[in-house]
């Protein structure tokens, strides 16, 4: 057994190696053709990455995944809440199914569901007297994304809410305390990390999401970062701005990555509230 | 947490009984939101289907569907993206599975670098990925072309069934398959039962195949239904790279044949459902 323990490790091998080649040649990749232009090492790339249409997408994306992330962390919350306190067992088991099932659901089925229904040619567009085009607009996007970003802050609160054990209410009741205090003192800073990392997670959705806006066409009014590279690379635009897509890619990784350095730690600490 | 359950579990019996809770304001709220969730949520369900029965010439027809299992490309574009699954799922069961065994059994301080390689997929957006395979596999032609690898690069983009796509997956797909298998062996004690059949002179095959696998059925099967749902839904790098499975298909027919389009993003969820409703059933039963 100790022979076996020494090389233990080994079962481990193939996934780290096969981890390292398939990650790393493309960031490597990424790396290389972002900091050089015509085959010497440059910033300007990166530069070109930061502004003018290129700054104009990633502030677009940005904005749009904060105000997905916003509302969907206060509407899912909101549901989460409504589900979790109902008394119907049968109801709490089938919306957690149901947003198990829409918070996977995004891509390009998503896209085509609103298109028939708000589109230009939809059947709910023609009802309400919608404008044409107004699926297309900022806030038609953000409808749009809630749809798989409602369920998933449903999924994330579901768990915390249950831990809000009654026995605290009854303490704070008992010593006095408003509705309004218990949420303040105790509700709150007990869900404050579950809260924070939903936020981070829909963040990161709405962020990288593509599939949706790019079958839906939204680019045309909306500037995205995604649709963006995607054109860079499908060769929609002048040469040479191939590399400019990579510096693309590298700021969103970035801030994708400084986003979720907050959520790790956070999700740690919440853990420990929820067993 | 036990420490705080005792704590909150002794006065309980010495309390009154708590008040009744207030029953009517937190109903109407409750009512009120459930009923606009109800409406955002199965509004473009209901009108989707019905766009894809109805329109004003014909009236109300299921044709469209018929039209979808004989339209160009669907069998060919469908049979693709199953057998992308098929592949992803071998690959990435057969990498993780002794790896996490590893982990666990001789290896615990490899945990942290394991939860990196395993979240990393999270929060690369699947765009910038793509961005670097396209690169990366473009800079390798150019130097591997004097070099028998080059071959072999060209081998793994072949359009009928490109395996470039399937390493992609299996990395996009490492996430969940590692959070499934985590918590099914977290339900099993492996060290015991794997130096059991050690000791009984069991040899690695044997004890991965027939002590391993058959006591972690349902994570390996809920692991293999969310892989086979996320390659099923791909759309970012397949597009981006250039091939034709069933979610670019719906696009590239999205712009003639809007109602087609619609019916196949239809029959889309409804599989996703399908797959994600045995998922969650599976992991249901077992925790009661």
């Amino acid at each position: 057994m100790i022979v076996a323990r020494s090389r233990g490790w080994l079962g481990a091998l193939p996934l780290l190696v096969f981890a390292g080649l398939v990650f790393g040649f493309p960031a490597i990749a990424i790396l290389g053709g972002t900091f050089t232009v015509q085959g010497s090492p440059s910033l300007r790339n990166l530069t070109q990455s930061l502004s003018g249409g290129n700054l104009t997408s990633l502030a677009g994306s940005v904005q749009v995944s904060a105000v997905v992330a916003g509302a969907g962390a206060v509407l899912g919350t909101f549901l989460a809440y409504a589900v979790v306190t109902s008394r119907f067992r049968a109801l709490r088991e089938a919306v957690l199914t149901a947003s198990g099932v829409l918070a996977n659901f995004g891509g390009v089925p998503l896209a085509f569901f609103w298109v028939a229904t708000l589109g230009n040619s939809g059947v709910i567009s023609g009802l309400l007297g919608l404008p044409s085009g107004a699926l297309y607009t900022f806030w038609g996007l953000v409808v749009v994304y809630l749809y798989f970003s409602i369920p998933l802050m449903v999924l994330v609160m579901a768990p915390a809410l249950d831990g809000l054990r009654p026995q605290w209410r009854e303490a704070a009741a008992g010593g006095g305390a408003t509705a309004w205090q218990y949420w303040r003192y105790v509700g709150l800073p007990v869900l404050t990390p579950a809260l924070l990392g939903g936020v981070v997670l829909l963040f990161g959705g709405a962020f990288a999401a593509y599939a949706t806006a790019a079958a839906m066409g939204a680019g045309t009014v909306v500037p995205l970062v995604t649709l963006k590279i995607a054109s860079a690379l499908t060769g929609d635009v002048q040469i040479g701005f191939e590399n400019v897509a990579l510096a693309l890619s590298l700021d969103m990784v970035v801030i994708a990555g400084l986003v979720m350095a907050v959520y790790l730690p956070l999700q740690k600490r919440s853990t420990r509230w929820l067993r | 947490m036990a420490a705080l359950a005792s704590v909150t579990g002794v006065p309980e019996a010495a309390e009154p009984p708590p008040p009744p809770p207030r029953a009517g304001r937190p109903r109407v709220w409750r009512g009120i939101v459930l009923v606009l969730a109800a409406a955002y949520f199965l509004v473009p369900l209901v009108t989707s289907f019905w766009f894809t029965v109805y329109n004003d010439m014909t009236g109300f027809s299921l044709s469209t569907y018929t039209d979808l299992l004989v339209a160009e490309g669907f069998g060919r574009s469908l049979g693709l993206s199953l057998g992308l699954a098929a592949a992803t799922i071998v690959l990435v069961l057969a990498l993780t599975l002794p790896a996490m065994l590893a982990v666990r059994l001789s290896a615990p301080r490899l945990r942290p670098v394991m939860e990196v390689v395993c979240t990393l997929p999270l929060v690369v957006p699947p765009i910038t990925f793509v961005t670097g395979i396209g690169k990366s596999l473009q800079v390798g032609g150019e130097v591997l072309a004097p070099t028998p690898f080059w071959a072999t690069l060209i081998a793994i983009q072949d359009p009928a069934f490109p395996i470039v796509l399937v390493l992609a997956y299996v990395m996009l797909a490492l996430p969940f398959v590692y959070r499934s298998l985590d918590a099914g062996l977290a339900t099993m004690d492996v060290r015991t039962l794997v130096e059991a059949a050690r000791n009984l002179g069991a040899s690695w095959p044997q004890v991965i195949f027939r002590v391993v696998v058959p006591n972690l059925r349902s994570a390996l099967a809920s692991a293999s239904f969310l892989t086979l749902a996320l390659v099923l839904g791909e759309f970012t790098v397949a597009r981006l790279l250039g091939y034709q499975p069933f979610s670019v298909w719906i696009v590239t027919i999205s712009g003639s044949q809007a109602q087609l389009s619609v019916a196949a993003s239809v029959l889309s969820l409804l599989l996703t459902w399908l797959l994600l409703l045995v998922v969650s059933t599976a992991s249901g039963r077992k925790r009661s």
